[in-house]
């Protein structure tokens, strides 16, 4: 007889705020720039230097909060966490602490699987500051990069116990949280270049338990699959630790996406003692009735709530709805394309196979595509006014997302406007039907269905430019006529 | 009279006047540094070639028409105030070789004003001490005894004025660092209430304590002082955005009808009686001036000394945490490893002083003992604020000694740190209140400076600095101080 494992999993999300500059001093926030280029007295924590918060980032952590459906509190307190490394250039990083102190706690996060809705709670909301980022080389050198300190780091930790308790409730959270920072606009989400980090914690017990097992933290998870399978793997090995009779350790573990395995990076056998005090230097933050109200003005319609919407007032199918509210970028897409008069199924059918296609192939954000809703209004126009066929609008939208140029200028020029000249299409028909006596005996002994290959010829004889459902028409009755 | 000799106010006329000139005065002033300061021992960094360039620009201004307070006056600054392409050493080994590439606020102040900068004077290792003996570098004497210490921390700074190096400089007062040694020495040292002078630049030893402010030869050189260094600084969110008076305005001999309270626990155990009475009588000089004097009670006073130790330590256990030989300063132990080059940096870098502050704040902040610790001094020092607020609602301002003793000898005290710290008892409970303290002298006692301190309420520096006029116009003793005996 075996045991049935239930996991529990915690999830430590930390966002790298949108803001110009960092937390503390002017410096900008920008990825990828030369090594120690982004950096001034205050953010290398030189003699004498003090911090000035950047209200911005106060701000989107509050938005955040309100997202996410946290109390917001009266006071903001910043403390500092004192440790010692070379990437933390105070000694101590500015941060927050406690359960009065962060600017959001007590909230929830609705999550979709299977058609069900589930509330994720959120135990808080709060800012940092981000440290450096340090290298070694070779052996016995190491160097330190400051860009990356200083900037406005958001931690927002899952309530304990867990209500997450499998990988994809896990990847859920991660998908719907990911989706609200960008809608928010606080955060790029970018795991892969190090914005949106996730640190889930794990745990398994026994089904019927009432506790909770020994759990351990993972590292190094650098996109949503990495944290699908981590968590997956280390969920596997700590059940067959517990099958084979032994304990789990609590750790924190590093993740191998190659391998992928997880494997022991140190054991947390006593807590660091981060001796957090209040921050002398910053007076707490006042966060005011009317400050909170003009914030919450500013918050978008939510991806769920966006979702229910589609369904409700377009029609559109779960699956349609989810994939369009996944990034704000898209739902602002066909939002602006159901503005312009476009059908919403049709534009949803446009967006989510021949434009999500292209911008795969070529790696480009919705948001830098030519080929715009207006472009996009104009293609669905032509066709639906008979001016082009299904077939030449597919070549039309390749050229018009590689060019730019709207469709209606293109068709009028290249005088690639469907004949609509009766005559025209009659004599086209007659020809392919003098043409091709072995179809027309074929046709006439009864077996209509060979009418789609006359249809196919006239097609090609007109390039496409004409109405298929005309050309059979007029088939049928030159064929009456022979 | 010599130039040196001179107050800032009167060199201001003459300099205003075209009497004298920048360039001659700043040169009088480093003759005598060239002269004293070997047995003083004021300066850590004498900067006479910057001090001649600047006294020249001075001069320019000067004869363009120009009129500021600071112009062409020269000033030391005590060397834990960041002083851009000046090597900034906070009296410790750890920044034995910095050199900062920024200019503190006040700093900047000062230079916009055309200020002449002679050097940057000596102070306690990190400003923790009360004798400038902790300084990692030298031991600077009291010019009125040169067997004595000038206080501290910021003693170089009143020694310099004592000695006529400088005529006015700045100092920093976590808990008495300027009142203290400026009763030392006989000079006007005020510590402003806290948030009304930028500390940006100021390398911090306990921020919610710390504070800069001048030490000077005159309750109005003092002012003049004050309000060139005022205001709110967009760069240091603690400072509070007041109104800056001119403070030389509000000095009047006047003090009919104030109320001066005498808080009873500054005149308690271990107040040298000779103290006592020297500053009894500097009260009483007041009362038959018209004001009225009222015995009052301040019970948390006693105190401060305790809630200031555990507090200041704490906070220096993590201001002092950058000190790691990873970005600037001291590097000791590059082959250990980064863990092992920061121990071993610390390890060097620091004095005795410093490393006993670091440890017993680091433990007062550790878990299990925080509130035991920290958070019991916190409370400590509200209801302390509590007591203050109460007591303001009855009196102008509180008086008392600046410190229990005159001037120690030199190692006296290093050996019997409870005594050492029994020396800012008077002081501390002002900083932990966050309010104006000034000390001005108030007589000699076999032969050396006692100081008379002048507290008042929140940002009403401007009634602080009245009374202490008001006091050194009736107590006549400006001859006397401007010449210290042990420089005769």
């Amino acid at each position: 007889m075996s045991t049935h494992y239930r996991p529990s999993i915690g999830m430590e999300v930390h966002a790298q705020l949108l803001t110009e500059s960092k937390m503390f001093c002017g410096c900008a926030t920008r990825f990828g720039d030369r090594p120690n280029t982004n950096v001034c007295p205050i953010c290398l924590g030189l003699p004498g230097t003090l911090p000035v918060p950047n209200r911005k980032a106060v701000e989107h952590v509050i938005r955040t909060a309100l997202a996410l459906n946290c109390r917001v509190a009266p006071i903001a307190v910043f403390y500092r966490k004192n440790y010692f490394y070379p990437d933390l250039p105070k000694g101590y990083q500015i941060s927050q602490y406690g359960e009065i102190h962060p600017i959001g706690t007590h909230g929830y996060l609705e999550i979709e699987l299977n058609g069900e809705r589930k509330r994720i709670g959120i135990r808080r909301v709060h800012l940092e500051e981000d440290t450096g980022k340090l290298f070694h080389y070779l052996p016995g050198e190491s160097e330190v990069d400051y860009n990356r300190a200083g900037v406005p780091l958001m931690e927002i930790v899952t309530e304990f116990p867990p209500d997450i308790h499998s990988a994809e409730e896990a990847r859920e959270y991660l998908v719907q949280l990911r989706a609200i920072l960008t809608y928010l606009k606080v955060c790029d989400g970018k795991m892969e270049e190090g914005s949106l980090r996730c640190e889930p914690n794990i745990s398994v017990a026994p089904e019927d338990s009432n506790t909770l097992g020994v759990k351990t933290e993972l590292k190094n998870l650098n996109s949503f699959r990495s944290v699908v399978r981590g968590i997956e793997f280390e969920v596997q090995r700590q059940i067959q630790v517990l099958e084979s009779g032994g304990q789990v350790v609590q750790e924190t573990r590093g993740w191998s996406e190659e391998g992928a395995y997880s494997f022991p990076m140190r054991t947390k056998e006593f807590e660091q003692d981060y001796r957090y005090f209040p921050e002398p230097d910053i007076v707490p933050i006042q966060i005011t009735e009317e400050w909170l109200e003009s914030l919450r003005a500013t918050l978008p319609e939510l991806p769920l709530a966006k979702a229910d919407r589609y369904r409700k007032e377009y029609g559109l199918s779960d699956y349609d709805a989810k994939v369009l509210t996944a990034e704000y970028d898209t739902a602002e897409y066909f939002e602006r394309c159901v503005a312009l008069g476009v059908e919403p199924k049709t534009a949803c059918n446009w967006i989510t196979v021949e434009l999500q296609a292209r911008l795969n192939e070529t790696n480009l954000p919705i948001s830098q595509s030519r080929l715009t809703p207006a472009h996009l209004a104009d293609l669905v126009a032509l066709i639906k006014n008979g001016t082009i066929t299904g077939r030449i609008a597919k070549e039309l939208f390749d050229e018009v997302f590689q060019s730019g140029e709207m469709p209606s200028q293109i068709v009028q020029a290249r005088g690639m406007v469907q004949i609509s000249d009766e005559e025209a299409l009659r004599v086209a028909a007659r020809q392919v039907i003098a043409e091709n006596p072995d179809t027309v005996e074929k046709y006439k002994g009864g077996k209509t269905s060979v009418i789609g290959f006359l249809v196919g010829q006239v097609m090609r004889a007109t390039q496409g430019r004409a109405n298929p459902q005309r050309v059979q028409e007029l088939l049928r009755e030159e064929l009456e006529r022979v | 009279m010599e130039l040196h000799l001179k107050t800032l106010s009167e060199l201001r006329t003459l300099l205003d006047r075209g009497e004298i000139s920048a360039p001659e005065l700043t040169e009088a002033v480093l003759n005598q540094m060239a002269q004293v300061d070997p047995k003083v021992q004021a300066y850590l960094t004498q900067t006479s070639d910057l001090a001649h360039l600047m006294a020249q620009q001075a001069q320019e201004r000067l004869q363009q028409g120009e009129r500021t307070p600071l112009l062409g006056i020269p000033i030391g600054i005590k060397d834990n105030l960041c002083t851009a392409g000046i090597r900034t050493t906070c009296a410790s080994k750890i920044l034995h070789n910095f050199v900062p590439p920024y200019d503190a606020t006040v700093v900047l102040k000062l230079r916009a004003q055309g200020a002449v900068f002679v050097g940057k004077l000596n102070m306690d290792e990190f400003a923790m001490g009360s004798s400038t003996e902790f300084s990692a570098f030298q031991v600077t004497r009291n010019p009125w005894d040169l067997e004595r210490v000038p206080g501290g921390s910021s003693g170089g700074s009143a020694a310099a004025v004592a000695s006529h190096t400088a005529i006015a400089t700045l100092g920093s007062d976590t808990g008495g660092s300027i009142r203290q040694p400026a009763a030392f020495c006989g000079v006007v040292g005020l510590k402003p209430t806290y948030g009304r002078v930028s500390r940006y630049g100021l390398i911090a030893y306990a921020s919610s304590l710390d504070q800069i402010g001048p030490l000077t030869k005159t309750v109005e050189d003092c002012a003049i002082m004050l309000s060139a260094i005022s205001g709110h600084d967009p760069r240091d969110a603690t400072s509070v955005n007041q109104p800056v008076p001119d403070f030389r305005k509000s000095l009047r001999p006047e003090v009919k009808g104030l109320k001066i309270g005498v808080p009873r626990e500054m005149f308690g155990q271990g107040v040298h009686p000779e103290v006592a009475l020297r500053v009894r009588d500097a009260i009483q000089s007041l009362e038959e001036e018209g004001a009225e004097v009222h015995e009052v009670s301040i019970p948390m006073m006693e105190q401060g000394l305790a809630i200031y130790y555990i507090l200041a330590p704490a906070e220096c256990s993590s201001n002092l945490a950058r000190y790691d030989g990873v970005r600037y300063g001291l590097r000791v132990g590059a082959e250990k490893g980064h863990i092992g080059m920061m121990e071993a940096t610390r390890a060097e870098g620091f004095g005795d002083e410093v490393i006993q502050r670091i440890i017993i704040g680091t433990y007062a902040l550790s878990s299990g003992y925080y509130d035991a610790f920290y958070l019991k001094a916190q409370k400590g020092r509200t209801l302390l604020r509590q007591e203050f607020d109460r007591v303001f609602q009855q009196v102008d301002v509180l008086m008392g000694p600046t410190a229990p003793t005159p001037a120690f000898r030199i190692g006296e005290l290093v050996g019997d740190p409870l005594a050492m710290k029994l020396s800012d008892v008077l002081t501390i409970p002002v900083n932990l209140a966050g309010l104006p303290g000034l000390s001005v002298p108030c007589g000699l006692m076999e032969g050396l400076p006692v100081g008379l301190q002048i507290i008042g309420k929140p940002f009403d520096e401007a009634t602080v600095l009245r009374v202490g006029y008001a006091y050194e116009q009736k107590a006549g003793l400006l001859e006397q101080l401007r010449h210290p005996t042990g420089l005769a």
